[in-house]
């Protein structure tokens, strides 16, 4: 049997996390489809096509998908899902979203952000923020599996040449309109993306202190994340918050700002290569967790560290 | 309109939690146990649209173990008006919880279910999806503003790129995210109060809802642990042990 996996995308680029996606599906064995459910997505699915290891890719191109609005998405995937022995997508805020209305549809139990696979049909997933892994094996006869991108290694984007077929829309249910989107512009990478993320936190003291942070960043090619309580402050947009209820990273080098370091922050970035802590307090916990600790006043640290890194010659 | 609302009993968020020496689960015994953060969330909005006046009725439910009476006195010591609780000592997964809140749904014919997106102890983050599933409505997830209108509703939702706001069918289901609002704390007078406020008690075969497991659990084992690093004397130090120890930069 095979293996359907839900592309990530913007209408315009396959993301990087269904590379992962693609990974984690090979491991379950038999053959690959991606499913590009979109408005205007001609140009994923051909990049889905290349990914190493896909046998078909199903493009599914609609207005009614423009956004991945659950309702309309669960109805065109379900109808699908009989024919593959495992559906599966990231655990991003679209997968997030709309597998659990596939697999209640299904009458099957999801298992949620796996880390790792053992067979085709036990996994290993976090619970309790990270603190514990647990072992689940399923017996549903269609497993329906949402993936953390940083367990599982990105299949090669090129070197397949899968067939593309289109695939009818399915009907709108009528229950939701998609009205706007406000997302945050940066030049800089996305977060779950960057190899290097510097991340402020309540002692950032306001907003106003972030591009302090920001310029180490342009320094690293990073990325910038916060902790919720940097977020619930306003001091920056909610999706740069990382941890258990955030985004979950794991760069080859996450900086950590003015953090605590809460069991729920650790949740999004312990899995990090290398992590570096700059805290004026020696005994917060952030430092239990970071291969670097510089007990110091940010504000002093952290344009420190622009200048040094301006010193630096390149590598 | 009737808001139903979704309170389960979790570890506080405060617990650093201990898995048991033989891999079968957490250790629950003396840990101190609380309404799940983001339950709370839901329970005050829905208080906030009774103030409003745009819901007249808030019911608590809550479903597993005799102690989520608990959880339920808190929502009624919040304000909720009462509480239906589905009694069971199974360990029961989001599909099956799902299930017996539409049994419950179908019963009650609230306009809208109010829960929270995650749990913090299995993390999941489906009941809420698998619910509108199954009842055929809209959801509204990781909502972070919820506006009434008249058959529709439009939620603002926290998404990976910003925020995005979705006009949904009433009647629906939302989910709570962080940023929804600050739950309210109970008062004392309320907390008395409460105890005098009825809790209706049902169980799964009541419901007529089957909750054979589909999932079972191997083991349950600690993360691998991460190993304390060095303390830098200053930031010079730190860049040369980035660039030439760690060769991240
Ligand atoms: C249900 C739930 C979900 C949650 N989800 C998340 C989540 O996804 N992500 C998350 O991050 N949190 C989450 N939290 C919150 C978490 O528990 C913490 O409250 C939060 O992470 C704290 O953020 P912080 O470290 O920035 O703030 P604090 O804990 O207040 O830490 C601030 C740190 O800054 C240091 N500091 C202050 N001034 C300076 C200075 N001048 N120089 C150097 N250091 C300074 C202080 O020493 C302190 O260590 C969640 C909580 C709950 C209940």
């Amino acid at each position: 049997m095979s293996v359907l996996v839900i592309a990530e995308h913007d209408n315009a680029e396959l993301k990087p996390a269904t590379l992962s996606a693609v990974t984690a599906a090979s491991q379950l064995g038999g053959d690959i489809d991606i499913l590009v459910a979109g408005s205007g997505c001609g140009a994923v699915g051909e990049a889905a096509a290349k990914v190493a290891g896909v046998a078909k890719v199903l493009v599914a191109d609609d207005a009614l998908y423009a956004n991945m609005v659950a309702e309309p998405l669960a109805d065109l995937v379900v109808p699908l899902a009989p024919n593959y022995a495992a559906v599966l997508a990231v655990a991003n805020t679209v997968g997030k979203n709309f597998m659990p209305r596939v697999a209640a549809l299904l009458d099957v139990s999801q298992i949620s952000e796996i880390s790792a696979i053992e067979s085709a049909d036990t996994f290993v997933r976090p619970i309790y923020a990270g603190n514990a892994m647990a072992t689940v094996q399923s017996s549903d006869a269609i497993k329906v599996i949402t993936i953390r991108p940083t367990g599982f290694e990105k299949a090669s984007a090129e070197g397949g040449s899968a067939a593309v077929e289109s695939l009818a829309a399915a009907g709108d249910p009528g229950l939701s309109t998609f009205v706007g989107e406000e997302l945050s512009k940066s030049e800089r990478p996305e977060l779950t993306a960057a190899k290097v993320i510097i991340s402020g936190g309540r002692g950032m003291q306001s907003g106003d202190n972030f591009p302090i942070i920001e310029a180490v960043a342009d320094q690293l090619g990073a990325a910038v994340g916060a902790s919720r309580a940097a977020v619930d402050a306003g001091f920056v947009p909610n999706d740069y918050q990382v941890g258990q209820t955030g985004k979950v990273v794991a760069p080859e080098l996450y900086i950590a700002v003015g953090i605590s370091g809460a069991i729920q922050h650790l949740a999004g970035m312990k899995d990090s290569k290398v992590i570096v802590a700059i805290n004026k307090d020696e005994e917060a916990p952030i430092f239990q967790v970071a291969d670097f600790g510089l007990v110091a006043d940010l504000f002093k640290a952290v344009p420190e560290l622009e200048e040094e890194l301006k010193k630096l010659p390149p590598a | 309109m009737k808001v139903l609302v979704a309170v389960k009993r979790v570890v506080d968020y405060n617990v650093k939690i201990r898995v048991k020496a033989d891999q079968t689960g957490v250790d629950l015994s003396n840990v101190k146990m609380s309404m799940n953060p983001f339950d709370e969330i839901a329970v005050e909005e829905a208080l906030r649209m009774k103030e409003a006046g745009t819901a007249d009725e808030v019911v608590a439910i809550s479903i597993g173990v005799q102690q989520c009476q608990e959880t339920i006195r808190t929502a009624l010591a919040m304000g909720a008006d009462r509480g239906i609780l589905v009694k069971t000592d199974e360990e029961l997964e989001p599909l099956h919880v799902a299930k017996l809140m539409k049994a419950v749904v179908d019963e009650e014919q609230p306009g809208l279910v109010i829960l929270g997106k995650q749990a913090i102890d299995d993390d999941c983050n489906q009941t809420g999806q698998m619910l509108a599933a199954l009842l055929g409505w809209a959801q509204g997830t990781f909502a972070s503003e919820i506006k009434l209108g008249d058959g529709s509703a439009s939620v603002t939702r926290e998404i990976d790129g910003g925020l995005q706001t979705l006009d949904l069918k009433l009647p629906m289901i939302v989910t709570t995210d962080l940023r929804l609002n600050e739950p309210r704390y109970a008062s004392l007078p309320n907390i008395m109060k409460a105890k005098k406020k009825p809790i209706d008690e049902k169980t799964p075969e009541d419901l007529g809802v089957d909750t054979a497991p589909r999932l079972s659990t191997l083991k349950v084992q600690d993360p691998p642990q991460r190993e304390a690093g060095v303390i830098v004397e200053d930031v010079a130090e730190l860049v040369s042990k980035l660039r030439n120890e760690a060769g991240v930069i």
